[in-house]
């Protein structure tokens, strides 16, 4: 199912979302996870777990908050939205592909030789890629980059930022907080994937995170805590979040890594690597018999 | 002899170019009292961002800024722009062939009595090593001014090597600028000296004194270390009987390593390095640690000799 150009590019207004439309971004979350698993498989390579974790935040970001136009990707008044956990490409170029920036039939040659679908997000090659990231930390430094000289524009859309929460421990990040509060970049809104799982495991024991919001409090942002599934909290959050002056926002998103498929649900082994064909229909089956 | 900074060249470059281009920002690492970037801050307030002491949020900063059209110069010491931020500088900047300009300063031995740790001597090294990235290295205030404006001009990533110091003004080379040129500043048929940085004034005094010692020397400076002046050099390696080079850096991964590289493949002749050797620096003057690591005239002359002897 592709959407249309006018749907996109006109977000919901005012939180109001009604129920046949929660249920048709619900059912496109559950499409969307499919083609994570598909992607994955077929490169035989690929993060998961945290592309099936950030799933409904894409999907209300690019469906029901976000203004965009796939037929002018470079259209200046576009909302922009920077994946700094870049490794999540599946659950990016699965939305990319869906909202029409490239044909749907690319998807197959993630992480190919000359595919412009590479491991990591590459701005120069991809449509709707509007940042490169791959290295952790680098994305946000870069959307409050790109947000500064909106500000020196007077232009008044958007940046949107998805982080990791194993990303939260770049040092990185935290340079990117001091600058965000610095220059009262109230155009940026940055989620955090609070999956609470990292490579090597629980995020709490590779390399403690929590207090997190107090963390961000701490450095001068706004913060939200949300349930990263509820696609409708997610958009009344971030309409909330644009009535805040003056100072960038952060919202922590608590997620499921593997979220929809019951045996890589909270396993910190799914981070990255390929289901085996037995995996793949398990995983294939649950996600259909779930819509 | 005259003698001023190239830093202070660079600063009054941009803010020659600031009229010019309403889209050039300038951004620095709380060392703008050094760098001189204070001076442009001081003409153009609103065009000028202190980061504060965050180099590597400084480089991916300057990679959104020019997402957004603007051409911005991130400026701070060279051992951070490349050391410190070396994933910023090759993942924000030199892989999406970001239209940012890295500004690096106090390059070099002559960087003096902070030491090892802030002598950049690695740093044209790994920016020639990432991709798409082009490295300027002029040689006097002037030529930091030309390179200035043709990096701003230049569309893509940029790495500017500055230093501390004041150093000669050398007329032979502000003739025009072009990236990617070499300048040849004398003719000669016997052996050819490659200069890049600073070290100019040393390559043409070494000419002066192998003139009297009765050899004509061929002097290139090469402000662009990379991409290389590939035609100049197959004419030095075939017109002359080998090449000595000359750096204000190590001898690994600069402009020695890239000529002998280039010409190993392209047409094999001597090359030998005038350069750091393979050892960290320490405190003292700029002069004090020149001549410690033989980057003198005299150290171009020795090395011009023995090609000079093994070819007879």
């Amino acid at each position: 199912m592709t959407t249309t150009t006018t749907e996109l590019a006109t977000p919901l207004s005012a939180g109001v979302i009604l129920p046949d439309k929660l249920a048709h971004l619900n059912h496109k979350a559950q499409a969307i996870r499919r083609d994570i698993v598909t992607m994955v498989f077929h490169a035989n390579s690929g993060h998961i777990g945290g592309s099936l974790s950030a799933t409904e935040l894409l999907v209300a970001l690019y469906y029901g908050i976000m203004r965009h136009d796939p037929k002018h990707p470079q259209w200046r008044e576009r909302d922009r939205f920077i994946l700094s956990k870049g490794h999540c490409t599946p659950v990016l170029y699965a939305v990319l592909a869906d909202c029409g920036y490239f044909p749907k039939e690319d998807l197959a040659c993630f992480r190919r030789p000359g595919s412009h679908l590479q491991g990591h997000p590459y701005q120069p090659k991809t449509p709707g890629v509007e940042a490169s990231t791959g290295t952790l930390g680098l994305g946000l430094s870069t959307a409050l980059g790109m947000a500064l000289g909106a500000k020196l524009r007077g232009h008044s859309h958007y940046y949107y930022v998805l982080c990791g929460d194993g990303e939260m421990q770049e040092g990185q990040i935290w340079e990117a907080a001091m600058f965000g509060h610095k220059y009262a970049l109230e155009n940026v809104i940055a989620f955090v994937d609070r999956n609470r799982l990292q490579t090597d495991g629980n995020t709490e024991e590779v390399m403690p995170l929590d207090p997190l919001g107090a963390k961000w409090r701490a450095f001068g942002w706004n913060t939200f805590e949300i349930d990263g599934h509820d696609i409708s909290q997610i958009i009344k959050t971030v309409q909330q979040a644009k009535a805040c002056e003056g100072k960038p926002i952060m919202i922590l998103a608590n997620t499921v890594k593997g979220k929809g498929v019951s045996f890589m649900e909270n396993r910190a082994e799914w981070h990255s690597g390929p289901p085996n064909p037995v995996e793949y229909e398990c995983a294939m089956k649950e996600l259909h018999d779930a819509v | 002899m005259q003698f001023k900074q190239t830093r202070q060249g660079y600063v009054d470059a941009l803010i020659e170019l600031a009229r010019e281009y309403p889209n050039l920002v300038v951004l620095d690492t709380d060392v703008a009292m050094a760098t001189k970037t204070c001076d442009f801050q001081k003409a153009f307030p609103d065009r000028f961002f202190n980061c504060g002491i965050q180099e590597q949020n400084l480089l991916s900063v300057a990679a959104g800024l020019a997402l957004e059209g603007f051409i911005p110069f991130a400026t701070t010491f060279g051992v951070f722009a490349t050391c410190r931020a070396g994933d910023q500088l090759r993942n924000s900047i030199a892989y999406p062939k970001a239209n940012v300009k890295v500004a690096a300063t106090h390059c070099g031995s002559s960087t003096g009595g902070d030491g090892a740790s802030h002598q950049a001597n690695e740093d044209i090294a790994i920016a020639r090593s990432f991709p798409s990235m082009t490295v300027l290295v002029p040689g006097d205030y002037e030529e930091a001014k030309q390179a200035t404006k043709a990096a701003a001009k230049f569309k893509g990533p940029v790495y500017l090597r500055f230093g501390r110091e004041a150093y000669p003004v050398v007329e032979e080379i502000h003739g025009a600028f072009t990236i990617g040129k070499a300048k040849v500043l004398r003719d000669g048929r016997d052996v050819t000296i490659i200069t890049t940085g600073i070290m100019v004034s040393e390559g043409l005094k070494a000419a002066d004194a192998l003139k009297e010692k009765g050899h004509s020397a061929r002097v290139i400076h090469m402000p662009t270390v990379k991409p290389l002046d590939t035609e100049v050099l197959l004419q030095a390696a075939s017109q002359t009987r080998g090449i000595v080079t000359a750096e204000e850096h190590s001898i690994l991964g600069g402009l020695g390593e890239a000529v002998a590289g280039f010409l190993a493949e392209g047409c094999p002749t001597c090359v030998l390095r005038v350069g750091v050797n393979d050892i960290f620096g320490e405190s003292g003057t700029a002069e004090e640690l020149l001549n410690l690591h033989g980057l003198r005239a005299k150290n171009i002359v020795e090395k011009a000799l023995a090609i000079l002897k093994d070819t007879d």
